[in-house]
């Protein structure tokens, strides 16, 4: 991989750093030299039209998709084929999914319990301890012994994050986490993610819910194309958008 | 459901909860839905009825009130009905008992046949049972059970030594049915996580396998079991028969394992790897907690079905001169005091093989309705 540009501008506290990243599926060249510093704490919104690459970029920093020039550097670790590192990295990184993905032949408590146990190898009566802690602070107490399948979709995506939180993980990541649910179940959801902002997680979200950009981004980042266009804070990025592509897009979810 | 209007008496907002409607069918109801509900079903029915009219009653008669159920042979049998073939002669059956069950097994170590069978039903009974206290101890047990039975009945570490041809009738069937269920379900597991793997000399090595096995009949197989394996194996090392057909069994049955448990892996989200390898766990324990747990749950249906067709397969190995149930009771016919016998002797058999799969498949369902958790896939 790209040696000279590993060390180029990695700040004190960057938690991830993304340099001269590309990727290809197959012949198709859909992220284009990707740089980008996120420092610990740090809250981005990242936003752009379907097809930008906006989940094949988060999925890049867990590795769910492998990028194939650049480097990603996550906690120190850097990302390659070296299987220790992607479990190292995955275990510090959080993911949440667009269409929740939590394990249907699994009660809501096994499925926040499970990743501690295996991975973290905690004790049963520990785990428990702590799903439950967090089961509580996403407000599912009383759901741990149904199953996924028996829960509306705000709560399975609840339990999700609980699940991802479990891990105690230094960064989440979220996939457009509300896009498939309906509108009177998306306030909760985005309720639990902003306790979380306000708990000082570092946090990297795909969503176009533009009221959550404002009140928790530092940044918000806009795609088009494979490419990051334009990388403002939330006021400015809303209120005076730079490119025109930007003003386009905005455009079109603002008003209809 | 119903149509009519009602016209609404009560506040918005405050509809009482109401008890489902009662469900108004009864016997009666039942009857009228399903037998008589057009000309069509009504004309159906009666014909039905008179055609079971016609073959009940004689059916009946010749399978248990005119049947004769001890005798020392067949003119005996024949002698004490009203007429030869009025009715079946189940002393025949009653009579070769012990044979069908045991073959030629020594008779003074059947006691071993006995304990062995006495174990399959406590190794099947534990794993199968839901709530069993102790299910851990039990599913250990049924997998050391193949194991101990081959030491119960082939003996050695000092049990007396028997000769795998002393096997036969039921006692063969069954050694042949469970070897081959029970093996080529890990190894079919195996295939199918292979055929999917990224290395691929591995996944070649999983396809050609699974390929040539499922395009080549079991009878073939059984026949290179029993002729052609000498060849190939190194001069003078002789190698068990029976050894050989239960591996041929196996891999049979396992190469069709593989396409169902494949098939199962395909139906299962994308998200559901994801999620997993998101969390951290690793191949092995996603596979064993998130992904086998779910495509097998898929797969039931078609394991099953497999196991169902390689049970009754295992009948094919009297062609290469083994004596199973089916082999041994065709040789039975011949004996003088038994000619012709064959409608109770069939009749016999299918029943026995009925009524196991039967179980296999009610079981299956079962299990299907059991690990239901709402989850549309
Ligand atoms: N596994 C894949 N193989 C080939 N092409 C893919 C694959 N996954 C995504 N793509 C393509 O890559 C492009 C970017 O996909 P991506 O899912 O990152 O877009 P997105 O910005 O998240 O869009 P959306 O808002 O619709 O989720 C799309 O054109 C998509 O068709
Ligand atoms: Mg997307």
């Amino acid at each position: 991989m790209n040696q000279d540009s590993k060390n180029a501008s990695k700040s004190e506290d960057s938690i991830i750093s993304i340099c001269g990243m590309h990727k290809w599926f197959g012949d198709f060249h859909v992220l284009k030299n990707i740089n980008l510093e996120v420092s610990r704490g740090e809250r981005i919104v990242i936003c752009g039209p379907s097809g930008s690459g906006k989940s094949t970029l988060i999925r890049c920093i867990n590795h769910l998709e492998e990028h194939q020039q650049g480097d990603i550097v996550v906690e120190g670790t850097e990302l390659t084929e070296d299987l220790k590192n992607i479990d190292t990295i995955r275990s510090e990184v959080g993911m949440v999914f667009q269409q929740f993905n939590l394990f249907p032949h699994l009660t809501v408590l096994e499925n926040v319990m499970l990743a501690p146990v295996w991975v973290r190898k905690l004790p049963r009566a520990e785990a428990e301890e702590q799903a439950m802690s967090y089961l509580e602070r996403v407000k599912i107490p009383e759901q741990v012994s149904k199953y996924p399948g028996q829960l509306s979709g705000g709560q399975q995506q609840r339990v999700a994050i609980a699940r991802s939180l479990c891990m105690n993980p230094r960064i989440m990541l979220f996939d457009e986490p509300t896009s498939a649910l309906d509108p009177e179940m998306i306030k909760e959801v985005l309720d639990v993610m902003i306790e979380l902002a306000e708990s000082g997680m570092t946090m990297l979200v795909v969503t176009h819910e533009m009221g959550f950009a404002t009140a928790v981004a530092h940044r918000v980042i806009f795609m088009d194309g494979g490419e990051i266009i334009e990388e403002q804070p939330p006021k400015e990025f809303f209120e005076n958008p730079q490119h025109d592509r930007t003003k386009l897009f905005l455009s079109q979810i603002l008003h209809h | 459901m119903t149509k009519s209007f009602n016209p609404q008496s009560y506040e918005p907002g405050t509809h009482p909860d109401l008890p489902p409607p009662a469900i108004t069918t009864g016997l009666i109801g039942w009857i009228k839905t399903n037998l008589f509900s057009s000309p069509l079903n009504t004309a159906l029915t009666l014909i039905s009825i008179w055609f079971l009219w016609q073959i009940l009653p004689s059916s009946f008669h010749w399978l248990f009130t005119g049947a004769v159920w001890s005798a020392v042979d067949r003119k005996e049998c024949w002698a004490m009905m009203d007429a030869p073939r009025d009715g079946a002669c189940w002393a025949f059956i009653r009579g070769s008992l012990e044979l069908f069950l045991y073959g030629w097994y020594p008779e003074p170590e059947r006691w071993r046949v006995n304990i062995t069978f006495f174990l399959f039903g406590a190794a099947v009974f534990g794993a199968l049972r839901e709530n069993i206290p102790g299910k851990k101890y039990w599913l250990m047990f049924a997998a050391v059970f193949p194991f101990l039975a081959a030491w119960l009945l082939f003996g050695g570490f000092g049990l007396e030594p028997v000769a795998t041809s002393k096997l036969g009738g039921i006692l063969l069937t069954l050694v042949v049915a469970v070897t081959g269920i029970s093996f080529s379900l890990p190894l079919g597991i195996a295939l199918a996580l292979g055929r999917r793997s990224r290395l691929p000399v591995l996944r070649a090595i999983c396809v050609i396998f699974i390929e040539f096995i499922r395009g080549v009949p079991l009878i073939t197989l059984l026949f290179v079991a029993s002729t052609m394996l000498t060849y190939f194996l190194p001069p003078g090392s002789s190698f068990d028969l029976l050894i050989r057909v239960l591996i041929m069994v196996t891999l049979f049955a396992a190469a069709y394992i593989a396409e169902v448990v494949r098939g199962g892996l395909q139906g299962l989200a994308s998200g559901q790897y994801e999620a997993a390898d998101a969390l951290g766990l690793t191949y092995w324990q996603s596979h064993r907690l998130i992904i086998l747990p779910q495509a097998l749950k898929i797969s039931i249906p078609g394991i099953v079905n497999t196991f169902i067709g390689s049970y009754k397969d295992s009948v094919l190995v009297l062609i290469i001169g083994m004596m199973d149930i089916l082999g041994l009771g065709r040789a039975r016919l011949n004996d003088p005091d038994w000619l012709g016998l064959a409608p109770e002797l069939y009749i016999f058999i299918s029943l026995f093989f009925f009524v196991s799969c039967f179980a296999m498949s009610r079981y299956s369902l079962s299990l299907e309705k059991k690990l239901e958790t709402g989850h549309q896939s």
